[in-house]
């Protein structure tokens, strides 16, 4: 057998699968439905131990009355909307923004010009002092500090402020995360830039800036959905936004429950996001969903 | 059996290491493996040539069970490990692959390497496993670099260390998927010579290879693989007189 000259022929016609192949294919659509079975009573059994905790609570109903009550839901609704409303476009333009300009800074700080020292030096400063600052601490500053320069050029309105503190925040920890994205670059991609004759800033241009920002996509992303929650802080300087309008009908009513309507209204959002966000990793193959990739079992 | 009458997948060979039998494999629309047979004996050194994507790495990764198979059957003595009630992880065990691009831990030392797998997977208590891997280092001609981290070690080097590496569990098959082609051609020879020692030491080899002078000098028996099977088979010197046209044209002779 072993010095004989074995040769296998052309097209073997078409391929049935064998009695093992369908074997396995039956077994694994029956493991298939065991597990299936397993997860819907493994959660079954957890949401009605966590629902039986808290009704057989002894402050249940007062809880229920006082945060969960059904007609203060739908009559604060609508107002509660309307501060959503302003949520949604302070984050739109915080997050625009938050993205421009940290890039700018990154791309800044990893510059080499001699030139461009003095910035570079700044820009590091802002980034040391706003990642630092908790963003409450930043918006009250900003939020009753700017106004009483009383610069007769500087809106004093919240909204305006609130959104300018939060980008100055948010605008140092994007300019952090692109920086780690440039320089997580491989070294040889500059080379071979640099060897085609491209100058630093076409280099930076067209071969670092969109490595980087694909590198670093993940986590801009997990940074544009914690800005959709942290666009209710401005609330904080009295801009009526969800959780201000909120907070104004618990006084009036004398009841928790525009408190949890508010909560949901921010879920409606960041929910989705965040599973879109996901969805779209797992597409481009940065899914952190599979723990083995590349191992079939 | 050379020719099938069905498509019912044949008994694999009991008395074999590695027995493939009827292995069908798809990435997508593209079959890459097309009912696909092969043997490998006990101390056996069998070379797979063949065209880049001709299936050569599916077919090692396919038998380390890290690929999902379609159909057929790969039985290591006589079991069928393509069961999916089989743990795959133990099968993993009993077998060694190295792979092109060495794949060693780079947070590891060459012995941390080495004895990762002897102490989390074959249950040995450092000190054992750490003398197995000096010596198995020694063997290798790495004696004195265990401390060193893989980056400060040549290509040569690093690929020699991934060889011990999985040689120091006494694997039943070794897979070696073209362990020299990221290596420079100065490289390559110490490579080839450790494999051609592992060998004379009775190890059971499976080897995807382009190197033909490696298939000559080393190999048992040679598999071409084309279109997804074992096109042609038979001792080394079918490379110098191939058979079929298309094992010719793949050697590039007239």
């Amino acid at each position: 057998m072993r010095h004989t000259v074995r040769v296998t022929h052309g097209d073997q016609g078409g391929w049935t699968p064998s009695p093992v192949a369908r074997e396995r294919a039956a077994f694994r659509a029956g493991r298939r439905r065991r597990s299936f079975l397993l997860a819907l009573g493994s959660t079954l059994v957890l949401v009605v131990a966590a629902v039986l905790v808290v009704v057989t609570s002894p402050g249940w109903e007062r809880t229920r009355s006082s945060f969960f009550d059904l007609d203060v839901a739908t009559e604060v609704l609508p107002g509660l909307l309307e501060g959503l409303w302003l949520n949604v476009r302070v984050w739109v333009i915080t997050v625009v923004v938050a993205l421009l300009l940290g890039l700018g800074l990154a791309i800044l700080r990893t510059s080499a010009s001699p030139v461009l020292f003095p910035l570079r030096a700044l820009a590091a400063a802002y980034v040391d002092v706003f990642r630092g600052l908790p963003l409450l601490l930043v918006l009250l500053l900003v939020g009753f500090g700017l106004p009483s320069l009383r610069l007769s050029w500087l809106p004093i309105d919240a909204v305006y402020l609130g959104t300018g503190a939060i980008v100055l925040t948010y605008t140092a920890y994007t300019a952090e995360i692109f920086r780690s994205g440039i320089g997580a670059v491989h070294p040889a991609q500059l080379t071979a830039a640099r060897a085609l004759g491209l100058t630093r800033w076409q280099t930076t241009r067209r071969v670092v800036v969109p490595q980087a920002v694909r590198n670093t996509t993940p986590a801009l992303l997990n940074t544009v959905v914690s800005l959709q929650k942290d666009s209710g802080l401005i609330s904080i300087l009295g801009a009526v936004d969800a959780i201000r309008a909120a907070q104004i009908e618990v006084t009036g009513a004398y009841n928790f429950t525009p408190y949890v309507v508010a909560g949901v209204l921010f879920l409606l959002i960041s929910i989705p996001l965040t599973r879109a966000v996901d969805a779209y990793s797992e597409r481009r193959g940065w899914g952190a969903t599979r723990p083995a990739a590349g191992v079939a079992r | 059996m050379t020719h099938r009458v069905s498509d019912a997948v044949e008994i694999p060979d009991p008395n074999a290491v590695l027995s493939v039998r009827g292995l069908r494999l798809r990435y997508g629309d593209r079959v890459v493996l097309d009912r696909l047979d092969l043997d490998v004996r006990e101390h056996e050194c069998v070379v797979l040539l063949g065209a880049s994507g001709s299936g050569k790495s599916t077919l090692l990764r396919a038998i380390d069970l890290l690929e999902d198979v379609e159909d057929g059957v790969i039985a290591l003595r006589g079991v069928d490990v393509t069961d999916p009630r089989v743990d795959a992880d133990a099968v993993r065990a009993r077998l060694g692959l190295v792979f092109q691009a060495f794949n060693l831990f780079g947070h590891l030392t060459v012995l941390d390497n080495l004895t990762l797998a002897p102490r989390l997977v074959h249950g040995q208590d450092r000190r054992t496993a750490e003398q197995a891997a000096l010596a198995m280092l020694e063997r290798v001609g790495l004696a004195g670099r265990e401390a060193s981290y893989p980056e400060q070690l040549s290509g040569g080097q690093q690929q020699r260390a991934a060889i011990a590496r999985a040689l120091v569990t006494s694997p039943d098959l070794l897979l070696l998927d073209e362990v020299t082609s990221a290596l420079d051609p100065a490289l390559v020879g110490e490579v080839l010579d450790l494999l051609a020692d592992v060998r004379a030491s009775g190890t059971t080899m499976l080897v995807a290879t382009h190197e033909l002078g490696f298939a000559r000098r080393v190999a048992d028996r040679v598999c071409f693989l084309h279109e997804g099977r074992v096109w042609e088979e038979g001792p080394p010197s079918i490379i110098e007189s191939p058979t079929t046209a298309e094992l010719a044209a793949f050697l590039g002779s007239p």
